[in-house]
């Protein structure tokens, strides 16, 4: 491996899943560089949230091969599984936070049973994640007492408080309601501003213009077409991109 | 193996007891009949009063069905069993069993009834109130069906209880289905007509139970 | 004759209260141990069929049906008359004890399992997304929602199968009925009956309203 190509933080290489007879992902290829924000858009059903749950196996995999800072994410044992996990952050539409827990507990949980850090080191990296998504004030809040835009970003915390390489976001926004939606914009914003590695799945085209380093169009569960949003967007090449991007431009005015 | 086969499986014994288990199950069944019937009767109007908006009327309902809740129903059928004949009624077992069912019974079904109601939505009432409907037709028509709907998973698992229950009846010299294999028991020293009772129950109350469970059921979990 | 002095005589109360408060005892405590070691093996059953594994679960699932289906009086005769043909003896508390811990664990594990089914699929899987195994997803994030969920239930179920201690006096355990059945043998009077009924209420009409009160606090809709 030359010094001139750097390994990719998140190498997916062949990628395959069926559901039954179903084939949701056919042959996918995708290198996410270190502090790249890789930005997904397609229509309904095309596979973006089979692609970003395979890179951490929530899906299994038909086939193909996932890689995070060169090391496997398959073919590993369990526990090689839950300590990779642990370097790849996901978001999901619907946050899921822990109900039972207080927003503390909440993101020193997996800090605690899965890295094993003691306690006070724990709370000390949960509230300064708190800190970052500007919910500190928040931290002995039950999940219930605060709006979605708050949870999803105490559930961005969550995922931050384990040090992950990469962060996968599934339609972090979409459970929103619209007043909502900026908080949790700006948070990624600054996360990538941090140099985090990223791979968003959404609908805020405006927010993959401005924050986006390269942006992939997928349909039919294989990647048609990627470059960088102003490539993308204002000079589409296949009919497919084109006719995407017409319908949801006229689903937005 | 044989040991286990002969003292709990023993098909000569079984075949001997059968007759005498049948007509225990047959009494058993009829049991099951008239104190299902009593207890959901009792229990819906005692539902209905504990459901009523008015203290008076609603209190003392309350304090029946946790009385009546709070005492086993096994103690509640050895004292009036037991205890009548010291005031000169004497009550044959049958009847007994159902009075002390009917009080037990009413006061589980009681509960369900009421939860049942309280689940429907008062705008139902109101709408229905607002068509013309008398408040007993609104009853009737309206928020009964949708309140024995909401809870129909726990009627039937109260009729299961029930079921289950009436092998106390044994304890009173009523020769239903347990009384009569634990007799044979008695008679053959072995313990195989009370499987066969098992049995009994099982071919019965087994398929309830899987539709119990069934009710109960959600989505899958992912591994 | 009059009604006071045949359910309630001062005099047979007083002789019989000693033995009615040492029964009262035995019901209690037989009652803790049951509903302590009932819902610890219920929810242990219930995890253990969270592993999704066919040879796990299907003796899980046929162990609660057969316990949910069978009146445990039949279990306790059983028990108590059939073991010692086969060389075991268990002496009548820990037949009372056993089988009624075995129908509450059968009872829990399926108010368990039927939680654990129907939480979002996506607490177990923000779970498994942060690192956590399988066995700390479940530990830490799916039971204690599951138990939160079925506090009602689960209080409901253990005063049910505490009050079946009652069914000890049919194998000689001495707790209320069976002092109460025999002292009213002894003293011709049916006062030791209505003793036990008293004790029962004494014992359990509050645990119905700390019930209902638990019914309140932690209702859900569903
Ligand atoms: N567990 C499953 N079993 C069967 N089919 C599935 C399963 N999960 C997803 N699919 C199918 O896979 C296809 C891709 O789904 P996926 O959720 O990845 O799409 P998506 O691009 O994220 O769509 P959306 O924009 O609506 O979220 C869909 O046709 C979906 O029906
Ligand atoms: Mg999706």
């Amino acid at each position: 491996m030359s010094a001139s190509q750097p390994l990719p933080t998140l190498e997916i290489t062949a990628l395959e899943k069926r559901f039954g007879e179903t084939q949701v992902l056919r042959s996918i290829d995708l290198k996410v560089a270190n502090g790249e924000l890789v930005f997904v858009i397609g229509p309904s059903g095309s596979g973006k949230s089979t692609m970003l749950r395979c890179c951490n196996r929530l899906e299994e995999p038909t086939s193909g091969a996932i890689h995070v800072n060169g090391k496997p994410m398959l073919g590993i044992t369990r526990r090689d599984l839950d300590r990779m996990r642990l370097q790849v952050g996901m978001v999901f539409q619907g946050f899921f936070l822990y109900p039972h827990l207080s927003v503390l507990k909440n993101v020193t949980l997996a800090q605690r049973k899965a890295l094993k850090r003691p306690a006070a080191e724990a709370d000390a990296r949960a509230l300064e994640m708190l800190d970052k998504v500007g919910l500190k004030h928040k931290a002995n809040a039950m999940p219930g007492e605060l709006s979605g835009g708050q949870q999803q970003r105490v559930a961005i915390a969550r995922a931050l408080a384990l040090d992950p390489k990469v962060m996968l976001f599934d339609e972090p926004t979409s459970a929103l309601d619209p007043e909502l939606v900026g908080s949790v914009l700006k948070v990624m914003r600054d996360l990538r501003e941090g140099g985090m590695t990223m791979i968003v799945v959404s609908h805020e085209m405006q927010f993959a213009r401005e924050a986006a380093d390269r942006v992939v169009f997928m349909d039919g569960g294989v990647i048609v077409e990627q470059g960088i949003p102003d490539e993308i967007f204002g000079n589409p090449k296949s009919e497919r991109l084109r006719a995407f991007l017409s319908r949801v431009s006229g689903e937005a005015a | 193996m044989d040991t286990i086969i002969n003292a709990f499986f023993n098909i000569d014994i079984m075949r001997q007891a059968a007759p005498l288990l049948l007509k225990g199950a047959w009494v058993t069944l009829q049991l099951c009949a008239v104190v299902i019937i009593l207890g959901i009767s009792g229990g819906l109007a005692l539902g209905l009063l504990a459901s009523s908006k008015n203290a008076a009327v609603r209190l003392p309902a309350f304090v029946f069905i946790d009385v009546f809740r709070a005492i086993p129903p096994l103690i509640l059928l050895i004292l009036i069993y037991a205890g009548l004949p010291f005031i000169g009624i004497r009550v044959p077992p049958f009847v007994a069993v159902c009075i002390a069912f009917l009080l037990n019974n009413s006061a589980y079904f009681a509960e369900i009834f009421r939860s049942g109601i309280k689940s429907v939505a008062r705008g139902q009432t109101e709408a229905a109130r607002a068509t013309g409907l008398s408040p007993a037709q609104t009853q009737a028509y309206v928020i009964l069906p949708q309140a024995v709907r909401n809870v129909l998973p726990d009627l039937l698992s109260n009729v299961v209880e029930i079921v289950k229950l009436t092998s106390i009846a044994s304890v009173v010299s009523l020769t239903e289905l347990l009384y009569s294999a634990n007799m044979a028991r008695a008679v053959t020293y072995n313990s195989s007509p009370l499987v066969m009772a098992a049995l009994m129950y099982l071919v019965v109350l087994w398929p309830l139970v899987r539709v119990i469970s069934r009710f109960q059921r959600g989505l899958s979990i992912s591994s | 004759m009059d009604f006071g002095n045949v359910f309630l005589n001062p005099e047979i109360i007083a002789t019989y209260m000693p033995q009615m408060v040492r029964a009262v005892w035995v019901t209690i405590w037989i009652s803790v141990l049951v509903v302590i070691s009932g819902l610890a093996l219920g929810a242990f059953l219930a995890g253990l069929r969270a592993y999704q594994k066919r040879w796990l679960a299907w003796p899980i699932v046929l162990f609660a049906d057969l316990m949910r289906a069978l009146p445990p009086l039949v279990l306790m005769l059983i028990l108590f008359f059939g073991l010692p043909s086969l060389g075991v003896i268990l002496s009548d508390w820990f037949v009372l004890y056993l089988v009624l811990t075995l129908v509450l664990a059968a009872f829990v594990e399926e108010i368990f399992w039927a939680t654990l089914t129907s939480l979002p699929r996506g607490q177990w899987e923000a779970g498994a997304a942060t690192g956590l195994s399988f066995n700390q997803v479940l530990v830490n994030v799916i039971f204690p929602q599951a138990v939160r969920t079925n506090i009602p239930q689960l209080v409901n179920r253990s005063l049910t199968i505490s009050k079946m201690t009652a069914y000890g006096s049919v194998i000689g355990v001495k707790e209320i009925v069976s002092v109460a059945g025999s002292a009213q043998a002894f003293s011709g009077s049916a006062t030791p009956l209505t003793m036990a009924a008293i004790a029962y209420l004494i014992i359990f009409f509050p645990a119905m309203l700390l019930s209902r009160y638990v019914e309140n606090r932690f209702h859900y809709d569903h």
